[in-house]
């Protein structure tokens, strides 16, 4: 089993939920496939969706949601399958 | 003289310096706020004092209104200016302003809560005997009623949040079924961006033009007008370009506009500067779009045509003084242009924040506001409008020729910047000859290849 790291290729602010009210998009432990969005980077009033890279499981988030994020730092670590 | 001792300036970048030049010259001292990423900025150290008010993200910092009020507090400043954005049309400011005895550089609460709904502003304006975009006149609750209306209505209609702003909240309907699928998505959306999910549909205007005049009103019942802007040109809900006068209007057309503004503003008792948006439908019918109850991005083409200062009109209106000139002393002379310059690719238009390695700004003649200065970081957390370019000339081409060779000999470095895109604008035939749409980017992004 192969890890893979989910990185932000933009600076902004990280948010794990679509908004406020609602439920985040994963959880530590879901399984995830390749494509589906696990958070949103907001870079200048605009909004970047972050996307698993590999079919896999979640292993966990490396940053808080509403937390700051640079370019390049790591948001995810996912088992791939 | 001044007609404040001190004031603070609920901002930050081009519009804080903007305030501060005005206030410097009218001898008023000045209360810069900033956040972390904000504390190299220009307008900082171009003010008297400056507080710190915390974290990046503007929820933190910016729109945090117990902050914005401490800081007043702390360094004794007797008025608020909001600029634009951020708080700038938030009645629950206003209201803490009366509160703590400060005074709040806008209109009313009460006319800020009216005009900040757009349902609610159409309605006032369709009293007021303004024509408004035929549409629905309630909130539409449940899916049923909005295809009733739809039905009275007639196809296309735009879906609409009323608390909606800067292209948010809006979708273009083109049949039932489309109605059906994004009532409730429409309605979240409003919700989660704006907290009310109050909708509403409007009757579809193809190839609109976005005209908008600039009013100001004192608290001793005067109200003049200061001619229109032109907005047409924008990238997704977003003014790119602002001119004025208009290209489009004949004098006819005009005198009916600025009337349709006035008595409009008037009928809301309105004291500060203002603007009201209007759209334009291909037969040149106009309607009553929203309301602007503050300074706006391209007030300085105003400035550039009629001479005069809307700040310190804004100050002049919030100390309770007489608006300085009378309608017919308000005049205007040749033709201004403005560009924004945003830090992002152009032509995706995906952001581009980073440092600023050069910034070269000819004078010439030409009107720079910009927020930023070499070696300033232009920071993920804020809007991408670093800047913005004026010119001002005795004709409308002699205008496009100068802003060519001022944005020609513009050098900015580090970051991505829409200059280039600026540039292709200015040398395109329909731009040239004034007949342009609010498609005029849309459409020139599916025709030309930007360089």
């Amino acid at each position: 089993m192969s890890q893979s790291k989910v990185v932000s290729p933009i600076p902004g602010v990280f948010y794990r939920k679509p908004s406020p009210e609602e439920d985040v998009y994963v959880n530590e432990g879901d399984t995830v496939s390749a494509g589906q969005v696990i958070g949103l980077v907001e870079v200048m009033k605009s909004y970047f969706e972050i996307k698993a890279e590999d079919d896999g499981v979640i292993e966990s988030f490396a940053i808080e949601h509403e937390d700051s994020i640079d370019a390049g730092q790591e948001i995810a670590i996912i088992n791939a399958k | 003289m001044g007609y404040f001792n001190k004031i603070l300036i609920a901002n930050r970048g081009e519009i804080a310096r903007r305030i501060i030049r005005t206030c410097n010259r009218l001898g008023i001292q000045t209360v810069a706020v900033y956040s972390d990423a904000d504390k190299d900025a220009p307008y900082v150290k171009e003010a008297t004092e400056s507080v710190n008010i915390g974290e990046n993200q503007a929820k933190k910092s910016y729109l945090n209104i117990d902050k914005i009020i401490a800081a007043a507090k702390e360094t004794n400043a007797e008025a608020i200016h909001p600029g634009y954005g951020f708080l700038s049309e938030n009645p629950a400011l206003v209201e803490r302003c009366e509160t703590e005895n400060i005074v709040f550089i806008g209109p009313t609460a009460e006319v800020m809560k009216l005009m900040s709904s757009k349902l609610e502003s159409r309605i006032q304006m369709s009293e007021a005997g303004i024509p408004v975009v035929p549409g629905s006149e309630k909130r539409l609750e449940s899916v049923e009623q909005a295809l009733t209306v739809a039905d009275s209505l007639g196809f296309p209609l735009m879906l609409k949040a009323s608390a909606g702003g800067g292209g948010i909240g809006m979708k273009l309907i083109q049949t039932e079924e489309e109605l059906t699928k994004n009532f409730s998505s429409v309605k979240q959306q409003s919700q989660q961006f704006f907290g009310d999910d109050a909708v509403f549909l409007e009757k579809w205007i193809s190839n609109p033009r976005h005209i908008e005049v600039q009013v100001a009103g004192d608290t001793h019942g005067n109200m003049v007008h200061l001619y229109e802007r032109e907005c047409s040109v924008q990238r997704r809900h977003q003014k790119v370009i602002e001119e004025s006068p208009s290209p489009f209007l004949s004098e006819k057309q005009r005198g009916e506009l600025v009337n349709a503004a006035l008595t409009g503003a008037k009928h809301l008792g309105y004291t500060n500067v203002g603007t009201m948006e209007f759209i334009f439908d291909g037969e040149a019918n106009f309607y009553f779009l929203e309301m602007n109850t503050r300074l706006q991005v391209e007030h300085p083409v105003t400035e550039e045509i009629t001479g005069v200062d809307l700040v310190e009109w804004q100050l002049r209106i919030a100390a309770n003084e007489r608006l300085p000139l009378r309608q017919e002393e308000i005049t205007k002379q040749g033709h201004a242009i403005e560009c924004r310059v945003y830090a992002e690719d152009p032509v995706t238009y995906f952001p581009s924040p980073g440092t600023i390695e050069t910034l070269k700004l000819v004078e010439d003649g030409a009107r720079f506001e910009f927020g930023v200065v070499e070696r300033t970081v232009v920071s993920p957390f804020y809007d991408p409008m670093i800047g913005k370019v004026i010119v001002h000339s005795e004709d409308r081409k002699t205008a496009i020729h100068k802003m060519k060779e001022v944005l020609a000999q513009m050098e900015i470095s580090g970051i991505k910047t829409n200059i280039s895109l600026l540039e292709n604008i200015m040398s395109q035939k329909p731009f040239e000859l004034g007949d342009y749409t609010t498609n005029f980017l849309q459409e020139l992004a599916d025709t030309i290849q930007i360089k």
